[in-house]
Parts: C-alpha cells; sequence; structure tokens
C-alpha cells in the first residue's frame, strides 16, 4: 500500500509516466506485438496433452471394415441426390431405417434479408434427416452427434456414405452408453441452426424435432468429398470466434498418431524443424491463420452453431492433394470409431482441458495465460494516455474565477456529450440503414440487392467521416483546449473497456482492433498535422483494417489476389458478415457498427477540434 | 433551482419509462447483479399469488421478502422513491453543510470551506447523481425492491437531519425490518441527534444515558409494533427465518456482486457457521471504530456505514451502491484530497462492464467458469473499498488543514508533506 499511501513516491512514479509517457507507450506496443510473434516460436508453447482421464488412459479398438461398402452407398446416395435435385429424403429415410436407426425429418424453411451470392440462395427451405441409434447400455441421458452436409453438386457424397457405413457399423456393437445421432443436414449452417433450434426447443424457423435423444455432449461434423484422402484437416472457429475444449483437438491428434493419418489444422501440416526460419514462419502462418478465422467470428465448419449449446463441436475435413500418402474410407472409418468410442466413455462434459486457446501447429498450443500479455501490453498503453490526460486536467487549477466555473461544467459536458451522441447515432445507422434501405436502393440505382445493402452500408461509414467533427461548436462555441482534452480521455477509456471486454470473449478480434485502434488513440490530438494524420486514422480505421485483413488472409492461404478481386472480396465479406449476424447472431458486426466504429468516430472528432 | 430539479426529475423518469418498455427490461431483470434473491421482483409476484391462493408465501423457498412489502403495490413505490430521493436530500445538506462549516478554523483555510454558491447546488448534485446513476436506473427497471429500502434510508436520514427524534427511530425501525444491516445507522443518528440537542458524548452524564434510552424506546418499540402488524397480517412466525435467517445464514448462493456467494460455495459445510460469523459481524463491526473516530461527523459516518453495509452485505445489489453513491457530491470539497479517485473510477468503470461479459463467457458459453467472475467481484469490491477509506482519508486529512492551516511548514521552514503510515 506504500504506492498508494506514499505521496512522494506516487508524485514520483506519476512524474516519471507522464515524462516518459510516449517512450514508454511506444516500447508497450513493441513488446506487444513482439509478444504475439514469439507466441508462435515452439519453446514457448505447451505441446498438447489430454486432459480428460475418461478419454486418456482407456483402451479403444477400432475394427470397422467397411469402407469400400460406405464408398458404395455414397455413390447411391449421389444417384439419388441427382435425381431429386437435393436431399434425397425418401431413399434416406429408408436406407436409415435398413440400418436400423430411429429416423426422422424435420422441414425448415428461411428467407434471407438478402439474397446471398456466394451460395445463391435466397429463400430457403429444406429437410433434415436424422437417425437415432439408441444407447443400448445406459439410460438415454446423454447424446453424441456425426452429422455430414448434404451439399449441392458432387460434393459431400462419400460423408454420407460413410456415416451410413458407420451407422450399420455402430448399430451392431453394444458398448453405446450414449445416444448417438446421425444428422444429414441441408443447406449446411442455415439446416444446422434449424435442427439444434428444434433439438433443443428454441424454434424460430422450422419445425420441432419429433423425438430426440439425451443431452449431446459432443459432435463432429464430417466432409469428405473424394474416395481416397491425403489428410485429413480439424476445423475448430465457431460462431463468435469460440472454440470447442481442446480435448477433442487432442483427441483427434491422438487418433491420427494412432492410425497413422496425416492431420493438419489450418492446411497447414506440422514441421518438426522449429528452430529454422522457414520452420518458425510456417508456424506463425499456422497461428495467424487461427487468429484470422476466429477474428472473423463467423462459423467455418458446420460444427460452428453447436459451441452455442455447450456442445463440443468441430468439423474435419478430408483433403484430396497431390501428397503422395493415401488414407482410404476404411481407416477414417477407424479413426471416427475411436473417436466416437472415446467420447462414449465421457463421464462429464469436456471441460478439463482448456477453451481459450491459439494453435500455431496440431501438437503445440498456447493458452490464455501465454497470449493474454500481448493484449494487455496493448491496452495498457491506452490506461497509460488516459493517466497523462488525467495528470494534465488535474495539474492546472481549474478555477480561476470563481465565477467561471459554474458555467464551465455545464458546456464541457454539452461539448462532451454531444460528439458522443452524434458518433453512436451514426453507428446505429450504420447498423440499421443498409438492410432497411435495400429496396429503395434497388429501385433507383442498377444493382442487386447484396451490392445495394454493402454499398449503402459503405456510404454510411464514409458520410460518418463527414457528419460529426464540429458539430460540438454550433452548440458550445470554440472547442476549448480542455474540451478535447476530456473527450480524449473519456474516448480513450471507453476504448480500453471496449478492446479488453471484446478480448475476452474474442481474443483474436480484440488484439487485432488494439493493433490498428491503439496507435490513433495514442498519438491523435488537435496539434499534429491534420491532412497527414486524417490519412493514418482512415488507413487504421475499421474497414481498412477489414481490407487489409481480407487481403492478409489470402497471403496466408497462399492464394494471392489482385487488388480488384480483393475488393470483390472485401465486398462479399461485408455482406458476410451481415447475414450472419441476422442468420445466427454472430456478433462481429453490431460490435464493429455500434461500438467500435462510434469510438473510432470521437478521435476522428478530437483531430477536426478546432 | 426548481426548474433544473423538474427538469432532471423528467429527464430521470424518461429514461426509466423507455427503458421500462423496451425489450431490455426482462434482460436487465435477470441480470444478478441488479436484484438479488431477496429484492426480485419476479419472487414478489411469486408471494402474491401464493398470497392470493390463501398459502403462506413463505412456504417455500422463494419468497423473502417482509410481509408488509407484499401488501405495497411496488412500481408506483419505485417512482415515489424517485421523488423522495429529492426531496430528501434537497433540505438535508445544506442545513448540514452549514452546521458543520463553522467559522472556528484559521483563516488560511477559507478556500476549504465551502462557498454558500456551491453548496446552492448540492442537492441538485446529489439527486442528479442518484436519479441518473446507471445503477440506480437499472435497479429501478429491474422493479428491483432495493429501491425501497434506499427510500426509507433516505427518509431516515432526513428526519434525522432535520432533528426530528420521533421520525428518524421509526424510519430506522423500518429499514432495520426490511433488512437487518440499516441497524448500524443508529450510532450516527443518536450523534447526530445529540449534537443537535447539545447533548455531550460523554458516558458518565445522565442526560447522555436519557437520550439513548429515549430514541432506544422508540426504535424498540416501533420495531415491536411492526412486526407484531406483520404477524397479524400474515397470523404466523413464518417470516422470520425466512427473512432474517435467510439473510443471515446466507442459504442462496447465486452469483451476486458480493463476496459472500463464492467463498461459502467452496467452503467445507463444518466450517460454514464460523466464517458465516465472521462475515457477518464483519458488517457490524466497523460500526465503533468509525463512531469512535467519526464522533463530531455524523453524516460522513452515516456516509461510511452505508459504504461499508452495500459492500459487506449478503446479497448486495448495484441499488445498494448508488445509495452510498449519491452520497459523493456533498463530498465534493474533498477532491483535491483524493488520491486514487481516477484509478478507482477506472476500475469500477471497467468491471461494470466486465460483469456482463464475464457472466456470458460462464453462463452461456461455457469456456470460462465461476473464478473469473468471482475475480471481478473481487475487483470491484476492492474499488468500493479503496473509494470509501479514500474519502475517509480526504475527510481526515481536510479535518487535519483546518485545524492546522493548509500550507504546512516543517520546523525548518521547507515545505512539509503529510505521509499516512
Amino acid at each position: 500500500m506504500g504506492l498508494l499511501s506514499d505521496p512522494n513516491r506516487r508524485r514520483a512514479l506519476i512524474s516519471l509516466l507522464t515524462r516518459l509517457n510516449t517512450p514508454i507507450c511506444i516500447v508497450c506496443y513493441m513488446a506487444g506485438v513482439a509478444w504475439f510473434m514469439g507466441l508462435a516460436f515452439e519453446p514457448f508453447t505447451l505441446r498438447t496433452y489430454m486432459s480428460e482421464n475418461a478419454m486418456g488412459s482407456t483402451m479403444v479398438e477400432e475394427r470397422f471394415p467397411a469402407g469400400e461398402r460406405a464408398l458404395a452407398t455414397g455413390r447411391e446416395f449421389s444417384a439419388h441426390k441427382k435425381r431429386t435435385g437435393g436431399m434425397p429424403v425418401e431413399w434416406l429415410m429408408k436406407t436409415m431405417q435398413a440400418k436400423g436407426l430411429e429416423v426422422f425429418t424435420q422441414r425448415f424453411s428461411r428467407t434471407l434479408p438478402f439474397p446471398d451470392e456466394n451460395k445463391e440462395r435466397y429463400m430457403v427451405r429444406g429437410t433434415n434427416v436424422y437417425g437415432i441409434l439408441r444407447a443400448p447400455r445406459a439410460p438415454r441421458t446423454e447424446a453424441l452427434v456425426l452429422s455430414a452436409p448434404c451439399s449441392p453438386g458432387d460434393n459431400n457424397n462419400q460423408a454420407v456414405g460413410l456415416l451410413l457405413g458407420l451407422a450399420e457399423y455402430f448399430r451392431n456393437q453394444i458398448y453405446w452408453a450414449k445416444d448417438i445421432i446421425f444428422l444429414v443436414n441441408e443447406h449446411d449452417l442455415i439446416g444446422m441452426q434449424a435442427w439444434l433450434e428444434g433439438y433443443h426447443h428454441t424454434n424460430t424457423t422450422g419445425t420441432f424435432c419429433h423425438s430426440r435423444g439425451g443431452s449431446i455432449q459432443a459432435a463432429l461434423s464430417l466432409e469428405l468429398s473424394s474416395d481416397i484422402i491425403t489428410s485429413l484437416d480439424l476445423v475448430l472457429e465457431g460462431l463468435n470466434g469460440q472454440l470447442p475444449n481442446l480435448d477433442l483437438a487432442n483427441l483427434f491428434y491422438a487418433f491420427c498418431q494412432k492410425i497413422g493419418v496425416l492431420c493438419t489444422i489450418q492446411g497447414k501440416l506440422q514441421r518438426n524443424d522449429w528452430d529454422s526460419v522457414s520452420g518458425y514462419s510456417h508456424a506463425v502462418q499456422t497461428m495467424m491463420l487461427m487468429v484470422m478465422k476466429q477474428a472473423s467470428g463467423r462459423p467455418w465448419g458446420d460444427h460452428g452453431l453447436f459451441l452455442r449449446y455447450h456442445i463440443e463441436a468441430a468439423t474435419i475435413k478430408g483433403v484430396n492433394s497431390f501428397r503422395q500418402y493415401k488414407t482410404d474410407a476404411t481407416t477414417i472409418g477407424r479413426l471416427l470409431e475411436g473417436m466416437y468410442r472415446k467420447l462414449n466413455n465421457l463421464l462429464e462434459r469436456l471441460h478439463q482441458s482448456y477453451f481459450f486457446y491459439l494453435m500455431p501447429s496440431l501438437s503445440h498450443f498456447v493458452s490464455i495465460g501465454y497470449y493474454m500479455p500481448a493484449f494487455g501490453l496493448l491496452a495498457v498503453i491506452l490506461l497509460l494516455r488516459a493517466l497523462d490526460l488525467w495528470v494534465q486536467l488535474s495539474t492546472p487549477p481549474q478555477r480561476t474565477e470563481d465565477g467561471v466555473t459554474d458555467i464551465e461544467p455545464v458546456r464541457g459536458v454539452l461539448s462532451l456529450l454531444t460528439p458522443l451522441v452524434i458518433s453512436h447515432l451514426t453507428g446505429v445507422a450504420l447498423y440499421m440503414l443498409p438492410i432497411r434501405f435495400q429496396e429503395m436502393a434497388v429501385e433507383h440505382f442498377p444493382v442487386s440487392e447484396t451490392e445495394a445493402v454493402v454499398l449503402t452500408a459503405i456510404a454510411v461509414y464514409t458520410a460518418g467521416l463527414a457528419l460529426p467533427h464540429n458539430t460540438h461548436r454550433l452548440l458550445s462555441g470554440e472547442g476549448t483546449e480542455q474540451g478535447w482534452r476530456v473527450l480524449k480521455l473519456v474516448a480513450v477509456l471507453y476504448l480500453a473497456v471496449l478492446l479488453g471486454c471484446t478480448a475476452l470473449i474474442n481474443f483474436s478480434l480484440g488484439f487485432i482492433l488494439a493493433l490498428t485502434l491503439v496507435p490513433v488513440a495514442a498519438f491523435v490530438t488537435p496539434h499534429v498535422p491534420k491532412v497527414l494524420s486524417a490519412f493514418i486514422l482512415v488507413i487504421l480505421s475499421p474497414a481498412c483494417t477489414l481490407l487489409f485483413s481480407v487481403f492478409f488472409f489470402q497471403e496466408l492461404q497462399e492464394m494471392p489476389i489482385s487488388f480488384q478481386d480483393g475488393w470483390l472480396l472485401f465486398l462479399s465479406v461485408i455482406s458476410q458478415g451481415i447475414l450472419d449476424h441476422s442468420l445466427y447472431g454472430s456478433l462481429v458486426y453490431p460490435l464493429i457498427t455500434l461500438l467500435v466504429y462510434p469510438c473510432w468516430l470521437l478521435f476522428w472528432n478530437i483531430l477536426f477540434w478546432n | 433551482m426548481a426548474a433544473p430539479l423538474t427538469l432532471l426529475l423528467l429527464v430521470a423518469v424518461t429514461v426509466r419509462a423507455a427503458l421500462f418498455r423496451s425489450s431490455l427490461s426482462e434482460l436487465i431483470s435477470e441480470r444478478v447483479e441488479v436484484v438479488s434473491p431477496l429484492t426480485a421482483w419476479k419472487r414478489v409476484i411469486e408471494g402474491l399469488a401464493l398470497l392470493d391462493l390463501g398459502v403462506s408465501p413463505y412456504s417455500g423457498d422463494v419468497f423473502h421478502e417482509t410481509p408488509l412489502t407484499i401488501y405495497l403495490f411496488h412500481f408506483l413505490v419505485d417512482y415515489a422513491e424517485v421523488t423522495f430521493m429529492v426531496s430528501v436530500k434537497k433540505n438535508v445538506f445544506r442545513k448540514q453543510k452549514f452546521a458543520l462549516e463553522a467559522d472556528r478554523y484559521p483563516l488560511d483555510c477559507l478556500e476549504l470551506i465551502r462557498s454558500p454558491k456551491e453548496m446552492y447546488y448540492i442537492p441538485l448534485k446529489v439527486a442528479m447523481f442518484y436519479l441518473l446513476n446507471p445503477f440506480t436506473i437499472l435497479s429501478c427497471v429491474a422493479k428491483s425492491t432495493c429501491g425501497l429500502n434506499n427510500a426509507i434510508i433516505a427518509l431516515f436520514i432526513l428526519s434525522t437531519i432535520k432533528g426530528n427524534v420521533l421520525l428518524s427511530a421509526i424510519f430506522l425501525s423500518l429499514a432495520t425490518y426490511q433488512s437487518i444491516y440499516p441497524l448500524t445507522l443508529c450510532a450516527p443518528a443518536l450523534l447526530y441527534l445529540m449534537q443537535r440537542q447539545y447533548i455531550p458524548v460523554n458516558f458518565r452524564r445522565a442526560s447522555f444515558w436519557w437520550f439513548i434510552v429515549q430514541y432506544a424506546f422508540m426504535y424498540l418499540g416501533s420495531l415491536f409494533v411492526i412486526i407484531c402488524l406483520s404477524f397479524f397480517l400474515l397470523g404466523s412466525w413464518d417470516y422470520l427465518p425466512s427473512v432474517y435467517g435467510f439473510i443471515l445464514s446466507v442459504p442462496d448462493l447465486t452469483p451476486n456482486i458480493g463476496l459472500f456467494w463464492y467463498f461459502f460455495a467452496e467452503m467445507f459445510e463444518h466450517f460454514r457457521l464460523f466464517f458465516l460469523c465472521v462475515f457477518q459481524i464483519n458488517v457490524f463491526f466497523y460500526t465503533i471504530p468509525l463512531s469512535i473516530k467519526l464522533k463530531e461527523h455524523p453524516v460522513f459516518l452515516i456516509f461510511m456505514q452505508l459504504a461499508v453495509i452495500s459492500i459487506f452485505k449478503s446479497y448486495p445489489t448495484v441499488g445498494d451502491i448508488s445509495l452510498y453513491m449519491a452520497f459523493l457530491p456533498v463530498w465534493s470539497h474533498l477532491h483535491r484530497f483524493l488520491r486514487n479517485i481516477f484509478l478507482v473510477s477506472c476500475v469500477l468503470l471497467a468491471c461494470s462492464a466486465l460483469f456482463p461479459v464475464l457472466w456470458h463467457l460462464w453462463i452461456y458459453a461455457g469456456s470460462a467458469n465461476s473464478n473469473f467472475y468471482y475475480a471481478i467481484t473481487l475487483l470491484f469490491n476492492v474499488a468500493q473499498i479503496l473509494l470509501v477509506s479514500d474519502y475517509f482519508y480526504a475527510f481526515l486529512r481536510r479535518e487535519h488543514h483546518l485545524t492546522y492551516g493548509l500550507y504546512l511548514k516543517r520546523k525548518d521552514g521547507s515545505e512539509a508533506t503529510l505521509v499516512l503510515k
């Protein structure tokens, strides 16, 4: 408590912090970035290990024999799919019944707020088919899910085939203590959401599921598009950057090692040469891909919506590339069998291992305790700045004349409230207008609905730049020196709290926003050169961050694109963001429009204070 | 004075009405930070329904309000409370401050003494701090019965400061009846009333004891009447264990912003009684040292007591916090002596934002756990304690300066600094 009560030491510390504020801030920023980059360095990360005892120490034996038959079923499914031009509900029901499952269907229909051009859908109507294998060995209070999407074209037929093959094989085993639900969902995530809502009776889009199993403990979604694959890719990122328990990834990794299947995460194989430059950059790439995907807040596989219901879920994707190493369907079946048998042994929900982690490779992870300091170092800059402003505000005696002090606070509050209210109203406009105005925009301009939405969003965003600055002058006269300091203090604290909360829910998003917004918050004053700073401010604004992220993401995936394509991709990313929000309740779009963008506008306002 | 007050009132009521009509109100009334098992409106409705059916509302483990509250239509009262608060503070502090700031201090302390002009705005500021405090708004929109308790305590303070002994005792007994803790407020009330009647605080004087006996008689008498009244209304003593037993033995460990739930959820059962006593004595214990130290300044003592109660009580909500925070503008003359106000307000702000976030992560996302939430609770309470102790320190320091002069010199003539050790 010496620091809090001893005035001399306090004074020394505060004077040190204010005098060296800028250097300390710069050092903190560098340290934050360096720390983050260091996370991918293998000696700094932890090896993954199985925490869950029920899955770790028990032995299971995989005996699934019928890979070829499963593929044949898949081909049959494909033929029926082609004939019906969609989900072959009748055939699926008949087949599942023949395998001895209790089969049910669920219809759903949904109208999107505007057409989705990536997947070409607007009015969605479909059916989910699911079969329940009742647990022979225990009361049916718990369940596991294996799902495969019924996608248009020739995709994922093998996944459905393998699912049916596994269903037949599982049916003949006696050791199941949990119901196993085999689900074939149409229209990927929309169907999945309808099914989950139906299953949990929180329905908004489809009918209720007539029959339920127990409460779902874990789920895997299977995507398989060729008879023979070279590697299996694990997808973890779910809605709003939520991740399943790390034990699920460990389980997958352990079985891949045991059975001898090549496994990847973010499509990147693991490398052993961590001490070489290329090995390190490979790990950085893998981790950055995870960060970018998590920050986007969208589900990257059909499993993404399960996480919302406390169900640990992941997507397993079969990849067929030009590698020599081949794996056939029987082996994948054995892998899945092993994983389900281990999950079957669970005594409680997966909770032992980490929920907050980043993975630079499948065998290594970075836990929350390691990555949070990187964000903390960036957030500290904001606090230091706020402290500096506070000291500046409180040192000169404010009461020069006794008469003035009474009017000053009112004006101060007014000049503070105006930019706050206006920038938040701009944020609300950015949130509401794009969808509301699409019809009007389509009438008056030669654009499609989707384009209308995206372009309205961009228009409102740009218009916002012109709006809020200088508005306080109308109400309270010339902006005072003290005025902007108070506003900046509020804005900096606002940003700190906002980023802190974001980083807790979705670390990647919080960190990326902090990377760009913290420098803005730190350097902006009305006295810096206007044009240059305005340019920097725009470059570091949320929309430009998104644009850069698009290019960066493509670069990381080793698919660099031209500026033209990048711009188109950027537009489609915005429309996807809005769609994700209205379809699945992704929080990134409202977060950016209602909170981050207004906060950034406050700094814009400070720049044009005088 | 009246115009800004009316305006303020209008704004306050509009904000509440707007929130009340919006879909947010349902969300807010579910928040554990805003409602406790004691004050949740949902439980009041349940109790009313049980009463209508002719069942004792205390028969289950749902309803823990005092019997008299059942018979009050709550929402009306909640708005009435808003007006109470205003009228209370309006009269209170002008008088009190003038009484305190008598001109018996050294001359160079003039800048420490409040000018009447500043005094003039204090009631308005207090009203603003209470009415526009987001915490109050939240607990009002959630229809928490906490507002009712706050109103009674405010009325008690008003009648005490007006010097009305009987009303003060009656309101104090009502407040005690509502939730046991305001019992500790009888010390400052006694001190203040004695100060007003020029009765010296001296244990050897008969007049001192006579006054205490008088006050105790009025207090206990009205408490007795209220308790008997509740008995006759209900026809049973069921409510005693269900209300006071519930407050004292803390059987409901729903997370809240207090310190009890986590501690007692983690504890082995056989230590429970011991720690229960420790925790409850903790709330009451501060009365003794604080009243000895602050016996000249009973109003500040009231503030300290309210803060201590709202930090350490068994089921605190943000409504309790807002009550003592409403006092802060009264002590605006202490601002120059406050040391950690920036730090503390940052922490309080951050914690208030983090409560819902960590709750979401724990309950909905399932990825965090109760430790995360409790860490924030702990931080929030530490910040509150720092705030209160900072004000306490500032108050003592001001007293020191009032007697010794503002600019202290060392013996050798250099400028001295005060160090608290």
